[in-house]
């Protein structure tokens, strides 16, 4: 879901800076690799590292056979094209101011220097930091609560799960144009009606909360789903004896879900969680549909700066350290998020 | 106190789960056994209040509790899967049906946890959750948490199941003792005729969502009244052999021999025939033999299953005593004393000429 998303970023930005988006994912699938393998066979580390030596000296009696490696190979060279050489090509750039391609001068790390003090950047996380937290506030428990409420059996079931991953079906960029028409004013059913039913003047086009507003229930009534449908898959995985001993002991609704349906559905939250983060951390196609990031730059979040740096302004160098750094920062709070969710409740 | 099914019918989906169940439960234990689909889980939810039945009554102290939801119903159960509130210790989980019951005096609560958690062997167990614990220690908490409460009704639905058999054996004690001087109705189900028979206490026979027979198991085992109660009580699995009755002597697979005791209506009969009754030594000068070719030899230490081939391509298998080793395909005679078949008719009632009782229960 990831790589197709930022593959689709990618689309957006075109030309030959949309690499450096598409490292991203790349890069993104590796770590998993990575994870995975180690998982696995903790002996041998999946595509973190090329076969370069012998794994362990001839010191044990045990037979060794090292063509195993061979196996690894098809995923050293398709991650190695796919996200190492495109990586690659933006710290290339990242470290470099670039004139022409005949004209370049190294320039170290002075573009990690300038983007890290820049003021705009600055703003422009802080926002996308904020965007996630209310999108993870509101999502999560959102989503949980529909899962709860959705039926166990009978006919109800494909109906409710058809009905729930509607939103998710529908392309990012068509989701944009939905809400953009959806909250407009004059012509949006949802826009009118704040506007002349409610009684509350209502213009995402001119007002910043109100286009911050409109961009997170749009990414509510995309995203929410996604969680119910994790949330209701791990409910269903709840033996129904244990609804029954909670019948018997006669707990309350309440207490069943804290005791029984919360604690069961930890794995799939984390995973909710983490994908919520990452996908939300990186939002582009729909701000951008909806407000381009403004009125000003109210709805301006990391990838839509960015975008605007590496394709708009065409500055490839600051473009690559800032996707660099806007890199690191996706993998590091999620390693954080996945280390404290693991550990916390054992 | 005293539980009674009335006519209880339980149809789901156009398929019958249960039929005709009537039962007066007693105060204290009573053994429900069954093969595997026999309608036992079914039975017990009904008694318990968790699955209405589609006609017929529930009664408990003479009051009609059929329509009165589990919530305000005294019942507990034990599940085969160890069912503990993970997110509570071991002590919580003890605790939490005592907290939920408004007339348990608040004061009692730990006194209480701690003393049935001793009795459970878990007293030292409480701080953990019930991950960390292993399966018998689960199913432990499990039980505790049960039998904290004193409730009218309580059903344990196949609890040792899914334990290991060292487990097993060391909790079926527990419970026994347990289980005593229990001051409601404990309804114990199992598939396992071993544990029906170490428990000894009265027993109902379910097969097929019928009632196959009520009485005391060991007199049920001895006497089997029907076929069905004694493949159910027969662990290993009863041979079954056709005969053919007439004259007062039953011809089976080439031997003929009288019957004992009164005549049997001339026809066609099913005899059974317990694993440890045949022998490949005779025993005595009225053994019926069958020639027979080894298949397979199955050794568990204790005990040697020969599986033998009659003539007519019927099986037979001998439960033989230690580690005995056999050559599949070498020829042997199984020998069978008569006097310990059991015979039914078509229908699969015993005949009324059954043989005298014979001397041990345990096979």
């Amino acid at each position: 879901m990831t790589g197709e998303r930022l593959n689709d970023v990618s689309g957006d930005v075109s030309g030959d800076v949309s690499s450096d988006v598409s490292d991203v994912s790349g890069e993104v699938s590796t770590a998993g690799a990575t994870v995975a393998g180690d998982r696995v066979e903790p002996e041998a580390p999946v595509g973190a590292a090329v076969p370069r030596d012998e794994p362990g000296g001839q010191v044990d009696t045990k037979p060794r056979n090292n063509r195993a490696w061979f196996l690894v190979l098809p995923v050293v060279v398709s991650v190695a094209f796919t996200a190492v050489i495109p990586l690659m090509t933006v710290v290339n750039f990242s470290v470099q101011d670039i004139f022409s391609p005949t004209d370049r001068i190294f320039v170290g790390l002075d573009w990690f220097r300038a983007v890290t003090r820049d003021p705009e950047v600055h703003a422009a996380f802080v926002r996308t930091l904020l965007f996630s937290a209310q999108v993870l506030l509101l999502e999560i428990p959102l989503g949980v609560a529909i899962a709860v409420a959705m039926p166990r059996r009978g006919l109800g079931v494909p109906v409710a799960l058809v009905l729930v991953a509607l939103p998710l079906l529908i392309p990012w960029n068509v989701v944009g144009t939905i809400w953009q028409i959806f909250a407009r004013g004059d012509i949006g059913l949802g826009g009118w009606t704040v506007n002349n039913v409610l009684g509350v003047n209502f213009n995402y086009t001119l007002d910043s909360t109100d286009a911050w507003i409109t961009v997170l229930i749009m990414d509510v009534w995309h995203w929410t789903p996604l969680v119910a449908l994790l949330a209701y898959a791990g409910l269903r995985s709840i033996p129904e004896p244990y609804f029954q001993a909670a019948q018997i002991d006669a707990a309350s609704g309440w207490a069943t879900f804290r005791h029984i349906q919360l604690p069961r559905l930890r794995g799939v939250l984390t995973i909710a969680i983490l994908l919520r983060f990452m996908d939300s951390f990186m939002i582009y196609t729909e701000p951008f549909v909806v407000t381009g990031g403004g009125p000003g730059n109210a709805t301006s979040f990391l990838s839509i700066l960015l975008s605007k740096i590496a394709v708009g302004q065409f500055d490839l160098g600051p473009a690559g350290a800032f996707s660099l750094l806007y890199f690191l920062t996706v993998q590091i709070v999620s390693y954080v998020f996945f280390t404290v969710l693991t550990r916390t409740g054992r | 106190m005293t539980l009674i099914l009335d006519g209880v019918r339980v149809r789901q989906r156009g398929e019958t789960w249960l039929e005709d169940i009537d039962l007066e439960l007693p105060n204290g234990m009573t053994t429900l056994i069954g093969p595997l689909a026999a309608g036992k889980t079914t039975l017990m939810r009904v008694a318990a209040g968790l699955l209405p039945p589609t006609s017929g009554r529930v009664v408990v102290n003479g009051r009609d509790v059929t329509s009165i939801s589990v919530r305000k119903r005294s019942v507990a159960f034990v599940y085969q899967q160890f069912i503990n509130y993970p997110s509570l210790s071991v002590y919580e989980n003890i605790a939490s049906p005592l907290r939920l019951d408004p007339s348990f005096p608040r004061r009692e609560i730990d006194r209480r946890v701690h003393e049935i958690a001793e009795i459970m062997g878990i007293g030292d167990l409480l701080d953990r959750r019930p991950e960390e614990l292993s399966g018998g220690q689960q199913q432990r908490t499990a039980i505790a948490r049960a039998l904290a409460r004193p409730v009218d009704v309580l059903l344990l639905d196949e609890p040792l199941a899914n334990l290991d058999y060292k487990l097993r054996e060391q909790l079926r004690a527990d419970l026994k003792d347990m289980f005593g001087g229990s001051a409601g109705v404990v309804l114990y189900s199992t598939a396992d005729p071993a544990e029906a028979l170490g428990f000894a206490a009265p027993t109902v026979v379910l097969g097929e969502g019928r009632i196959q027979h009520v009485g005391d198991v060991a007199e049920m085992y001895d006497r089997p009244p029907t076929l069905a109660v004694a493949a159910t009580l027969s662990d290993p699995p009863l041979n079954l052999l056709p005969g053919l009755a007439h004259d007062g002597r039953i011809d089976c697979l080439g031997v003929s021999f009288p019957v004992p005791g009164e005549r049997p209506p001339a026809g066609r009969v099913v005899l059974g025939v317990r694993p440890h009754q045949v022998t490949i030594e005779r025993t005595g000068p009225g053994d019926l033999e069958f020639p027979a070719e080894i298949r397979l030899a199955e050794v568990t230490g204790s005990a040697t299953f020969l599986h033998l081939l009659l003539p007519g391509s019927r099986h037979l298998v001998a439960q033989l005593e230690g580690t005995r080793l056999f050559t599949p395909g070498e020829p042997a005679t199984a020998y069978v004393d008569p006097g310990r078949v059991l015979i039914f008719d078509e229908a699969g009632v015993s005949l009324p000429a059954r043989p005298a009782a014979e001397a041990d229960l345990h096979g």
